[in-house]
């Protein structure tokens, strides 16, 4: 199934010309969470915002989950998560787990 | 995972000759050129951060901002209502040059030669770029309302509605303001900067003088039919908070100003106010507007989603509130930080000849402030649609708070301080 899906997209591809994801997709999509959780989920200390740098992808991706699926309240972050594809909150997660 | 796999359809694709572009090939030359950045307020800050740190230092950014600090319109409402200290709303643009590498100039771009790729300073000189970000907000367009037209008018019925000597001016007019006094805030037709900006403005005021000046109103002149943004939430304060401070009328679209008697002319009736504070009808700021780029409704500039490039000009890219919006997408600071980034995302891939990304997504929030402690909020995200050609707010995402809570209250001043600090800390 994997490999019949890959060489769909590559047909896909090949048809639209140049098209694929760039390499910085997870830099990208990381960035528009920043204006609340700091440059790179570095959160200003005292502002009253979570730190994302360094937590755990599985940390991550599971609160993702949980906000998107309503499990775990928020003020904001269920109508937020839900703008994501999951495969977006991967890329993203990825980059927050790897900030030191 | 999924960009490992990414990258193999790349390796794949390439082999096969598949992925033959103008743009060369992925990873391979690195950004270099310089950037010239007009304005340092939400876009622009920014994207002159951005462009130094995703590019490692490679691109060389020069910032054009006339003002010597940063001076934010978001918390503004609550230094006009006395919660808050111009002091609080003031950032140095000290550590994009110092941290990050941005040469800040203080000075006014007068013009754009987008074929010589120059501008021309007001302080003298010329300065050449590969590629040029204009950010420069809005302009007002005082000719819409002749009596305002002028410097003593604007002083006098101040708009408040950038930051700096206009919110100081307006403070001290509520302060000086007897008990028992009419406040008016006329609010233009939309798209203006901030759609729920005037309501949180008439909240935040009508908290003062429910405290301090009980005998005091508020009455907002909405030229549009109805409130712009967060209405059930807005109107549910109005009812519990202001019942006796404040009174909405819409449909009442100031078309001039008797200035001696501070009196606002709608089209069949005036409005006379102790305070008058007047919104008039804006555009994008002139550098962006009257540079011969294409704009939409001769107001907005026309940009490429995938770069925020002029779709007129090459090597111009516009930012912030001076686009013609995608659908559903508020003038905001958060936008305008997003833009900041799609732009120096793109930018930095064109300067290394690679396509700009091809799926970017922004997002908006904004909290607004009912009183001194409570706040609401409205958030969307919005996705690249190859088909329009726009970014598109997701369905299903997004929306606004349940309620009016102190929680937000709180959220909003982190998401300042983490804002502010994103663009130049
Ligand atoms: C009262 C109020 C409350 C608001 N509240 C919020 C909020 O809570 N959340 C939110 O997201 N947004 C809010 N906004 C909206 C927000 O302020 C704007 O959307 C945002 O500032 C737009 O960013 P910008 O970069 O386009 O323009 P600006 O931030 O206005 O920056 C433009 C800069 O360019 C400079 N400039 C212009 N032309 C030139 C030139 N030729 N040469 C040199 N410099 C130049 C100007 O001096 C200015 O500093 C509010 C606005 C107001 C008025
Ligand atoms: C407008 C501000 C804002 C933006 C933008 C934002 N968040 Fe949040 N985030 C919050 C708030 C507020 C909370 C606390 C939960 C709540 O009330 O929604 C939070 C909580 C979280 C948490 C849980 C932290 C913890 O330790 O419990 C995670 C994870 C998170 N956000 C991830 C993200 C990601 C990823 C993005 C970008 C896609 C993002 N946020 C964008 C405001 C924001």
């Amino acid at each position: 199934m994997k490999r019949l899906t890959a060489i769909a997209a590559i047909g896909l591809l090949a048809s639209a010309g140049a098209y694929a994801a760039d390499p910085n997709l997870g830099r990208n999509l990381a960035a528009t969470c920043a204006n609340c959780h700091g440059t790179n989920g570095k959160a200003v200390p005292g502002s009253g915002m979570d730190s994302l740098a360094g937590e755990s992808k599985a940390k991550l991706l599971q609160k993702l989950a949980d906000f998107k699926s309503g499990d775990k309240p928020a003020s904001i972050m269920h109508q937020i998560t839900k703008g994501y594809t999951d495969e977006q909150l991967n890329l993203i997660a990825d980059y927050f787990a790897a900030q030191k | 995972m999924m960009l490992m796999k990414r990258r193999d359809f790349l390796k794949v694709g390439a082999a096969a000759g598949a992925m033959a572009s103008l743009y060369g090939c992925a990873g391979g030359n690195k950004a270099g050129g310089h950037v010239v950045v007009v304005g340092g307020g939400y876009g622009g800050a920014t994207v002159a951060k951005y462009l130094r740190m995703w590019s490692e230092g490679s691109v060389q950014v020069t910032l054009i901002e006339r003002n010597p600090n940063f001076i934010s319109c978001p918390i503004s409402n609550l230094v006009i209502a006395g919660t808050k200290t111009m002091e609080d709303i003031t950032v140095s643009y000290d550590n994009l040059k110092s941290k990050w590498g941005v040469r800040v100039l203080q000075d006014d771009v007068l013009a754009i030669d987008a074929a010589k790729r120059s501008v021309k300073l007001a302080k003298g000189g010329e300065l050449s770029y590969d590629r040029i970000v204009l950010s420069p907000g809005i302009d007002f367009m005082f000719d819409q309302i002749p009596g305002l037209n002028n410097a003593a008018a604007q002083e006098k019925i101040p708009h408040a509605w950038k930051a700096g000597p206009q919110t100081v001016a307006l403070r001290q007019q509520l302060e000086a303001m007897k008990d028992g006094g009419v406040f008016a805030i006329a609010i233009p037709k939309a798209p203006y900067r901030c759609p729920p900006g005037p309501y949180e403005r008439a909240c935040v005021v009508a908290d003062y003088f429910k405290k301090n000046k009980p005998k005091s109103k508020v009455v907002i002149l909405d030229a549009n039919e109805d409130v712009q943004s967060k209405k059930g939430l807005f109107m549910k304060a109005w009812a519990d908070l202001y019942k006796d401070q404040l009174e909405y009328r819409p449909n009442s679209e100031v078309k001039d100003v008797e200035v001696a008697s501070n009196t606002a002319i709608l089209e069949f009736d005036k409005f006379k106010a102790d305070v008058l504070n007047v919104i008039p009808p804006h555009r994008a700021g002139n550098i962006a507007s009257q540079s011969g780029i294409k704009l939409v409704n001769n107001r907005w500039v026309d940009i490429d989603w995938l770069s925020m490039e002029s779709t007129s000009t090459p090597g111009v890219h516009v930012i912030g509130d001076a686009i013609f919006p995608a659908p559903t997408m508020p003038k905001s600071g958060h936008m305008a930080n997003q833009h900041g980034k799609l732009a120096a995302a793109a930018i930095i891939n064109l300067l290394a000849g690679q396509a700009p990304n091809p799926a970017p997504v922004v997002m908006n929030t904004c909290y607004s402030f009912v009183d001194a402690k409570n706040a609401i909020h409205v958030a969307s995200i919005h996705q690249y649609d190859a088909a329009s050609k726009l970014v598109q707010p997701v369905k299903g995402a997004g929306g606004v708070s349940a309620a009016r809570n102190e929680l937000e209250g709180k959220a909003a001043m982190g998401w300042a301080k983490n804002i502010w600090a994103d663009m130049l800390a």
